[in-house]
């Protein structure tokens, strides 16, 4: 700071703080949005015009029972492929990280072996147990066997494709909850051990917990894919989703609307389960940061709150005092939540 | 501190690969003493102190607290390592503090407190909460039950990591290094902590850097280097006129 500067100053001193601001103009962002919009129109209006989607078809079938009844069979496959898919690859998981090189062997040969398959190869091998082992029998290994039953009565096409599902995914669920678990500072694991908590709470409590965060959105992926995924076993003519539309259009010739009707079905339920991921993950991730932000519900209730704080604001604003209303804010009062 | 040492460390070696960390180790710690542990980092002052609750398996040699043998037991002419199990039951009796504190983030610190009493102890869950508040209250974080780990500064989760070591009411408390990750205004509450169980007459063993903190509790200095103690004894002994040379050129570089 020279005087010559001071002295310049008061030259620029006129008070620019009262003057009103005028926003920058971004015109080729107004292009680029209209040219999108356009597009976006055009679509939706051949989505509604273009008879080929025929959506008198595409509502006679979206809630038929025939439909409803495939969509829990889909469900069902998706459900009892991820819970045990899920129990076993957490054994897996743990197999790989023990200190035994035995466990460590097996599970990796059997991540190797079930990722190398293709899934529709396997399930026709399940399909096909029946050919390999007429029966199936409970004993000692080698020795003899107390109790047997034929395979063909225990093993129908339902519990093959769950076997199926289930296997596959546990391989990909194992490397997951592995990739978790590593992911956990190895240091919480050793306070846990200096108090003495004993090993299964260390897991379930203290490592568990903190590697869910990593092993969450990799598992939702599966479990939405495995959803999808479960359209594979129409190849074993089991009445879900996708073969039950495909057994419908193959009677009445009108493919394009039901595989509608299979589609929004898919993706109405991928709906459900990312809302469900969005929850489940806020919910493992407690202290992970110093001000969890809020949920969408919490920030629509707020938008509502300050719309209303805002436009009473105006009211009062205009009209004076109103009818029994709480008393005008004091001059020196902040307005609550009112314009900004 | 004759035969009747708290803390009882014997020839103690330590190898980690080519490395030989610890070399015959002899460290005896009076019930109601504090040593603290100095020496320039390499020195096996933290194999040392994780050693001594086993978190280090130990090559020869053997840690005895309170007359136990940690980590194994004596069968004829044999020292036979324990299970995880029975090593964890005697942990419950040693408290240790980490440099990172490593206290458990989806915990709040409370929960952090109370978690060993009831896993390890299976103490019911209203004595285990009077007990983790009070010990809160006795680190001064009363006000900070509640909260998680990530709303604390590093002092004060190193605080509610004292509280968790002491909730075990732990025959001997070990600190490796507890102001080392620490920012330098935070030091001073945590040192305050430790000071006021010093005066209490609770059994520690510190490893730290700060030399003015060692004069001031222990009734012990311990210096190590190169796996060895080369030297021990109260603290204007070793700290204003020690007999070593190495000891000497480490107090040099540091105070």
């Amino acid at each position: 700071m020279t005087a010559a500067d001071t002295a310049v100053a008061p030259a620029d001193d006129e008070d620019l703080s009262t003057l009103p601001i005028v926003p920058a103009r971004h015109y080729w962002r107004w292009l680029a949005g209209f040219v999108v919009l356009v597009l976006v129109g055009q679509f939706a209006h051949g989505l509604v015009t273009n008879p080929g989607w025929d959506w008198p078809v595409f509502f006679d079938y979206l809630l038929a029972d025939s439909v409803l009844a495939a969509v829990w069979v889909t469900l069902q496959l998706t459900l009892y492929g991820t819970v045990l898919g899920f129990a076993l690859g957490v054994v897996l998981a743990l197999m790989r990280l023990s200190d035994s090189v035995i466990l460590q062997s097996v599970a990796w040969t059997y991540v190797w072996a079930f990722r190398s398959i293709p899934l529709i190869v396997q399930l026709l091998f399940w399909f096909n147990l029946a050919y390999l082992y007429q029966e199936l029998g409970f004993g000692i290994p080698f020795g003899p066997v107390f109790w047997h039953v034929e395979t063909m009565n225990l093993i129908g096409a339902m519990t093959a494709a769950v076997i199926g599902l289930a296997l596959h995914q546990a391989a990909y669920a194992a490397e997951i909850v592995r990739g978790g678990v590593l992911a956990v500072d190895p240091g919480q694991r050793e306070a846990a051990a200096a108090l003495g908590i004993p090993r299964v709470r260390q897991l379930r409590r203290i490592v568990l917990p903190q590697a869910m965060r990593g092993i969450l959105p990799n598992a939702a992926n599966e479990i939405i894919s495995l959803f999808k995924g479960t359209s594979i076993v129409s190849v074993m003519a089991i009445g879900e989703l996708f073969y039950q539309v495909q057994v419908i259009y193959g009677r009445n010739g009108r493919v394009v609307p039901l595989l509608m009707v299979a589609t929004v079905w898919y993706i109405v339920l991928t709906t459900v389960l990312s809302v469900a991921q969005y929850y489940v993950e806020r919910y493992f991730a407690r202290g992970a940061e110093r001000n969890p932000p809020p949920t969408p519900a919490q920030r629509l209730r707020a938008l509502v709150r300050d719309f209303r704080a805002a436009t009473g604001a105006a009211d009062r604003a205009r009209g004076g005092p109103t009818r029994g209303g709480p008393a005008p804010p004091r001059k020196d009062a902040p307005v609550e939540g009112g314009a900004r | 501190m004759s035969g009747d040492a708290m803390v009882d460390v014997r020839g103690v070696h330590k190898s980690f690969g080519a490395l030989h960390v610890l070399r015959g180790v002899d460290l005896r710690v009076g019930a109601g003493e504090v040593a603290v542990i100095l020496g320039p980092s390499g020195s096996g002052k933290s194999t040392l102190l994780r050693g001594i609750n086993h978190l280090e398996k130990l090559d020869r040699g053997y840690v005895r607290i309170d007359g136990e043998l940690i980590g194994y037991r004596r069968t004829g002419g044999k020292l036979r390592e324990l299970k995880e199990r029975d090593v964890l039951r005697q942990r419950a009796h040693i408290g240790f503090v980490f440099q990172n504190f490593h206290i458990f983030p989806h915990l709040t610190a409370l929960e952090n407190v109370v978690e060993a009493p009831l896993s390890t102890l299976r103490r019911p869950r209203r004595e285990a909460v009077a007990q983790g508040r009070a010990l809160l209250a006795r680190v001064g974080l009363a006000d900070k039950a509640d909260q998680y780990p990530r709303q604390l500064s590093g002092g004060q989760q190193q605080r509610v990591a004292i509280a968790r070591a002491l909730a075990l009411e732990p025959k001997v408390l070990l600190f490796d290094e507890p102001t080392s990750a620490l920012d330098p205004e935070l030091v001073g509450e945590v040192l305050d902590v430790i000071r006021g169980l010093a005066r209490t007459g609770t059994t520690m063993i510190v490893v730290t850097h700060e030399i003015g903190f060692a004069r001031e509790i222990a009734d012990t200095v311990v210096f190590m280097d190169e796996g060895l103690i080369v030297e021990q004894g109260p603290p204007p002994a070793v700290l204003d006129s020690p007999a070593h040379e190495r000891t000497r050129a480490f107090l040099s570089k540091v105070l």
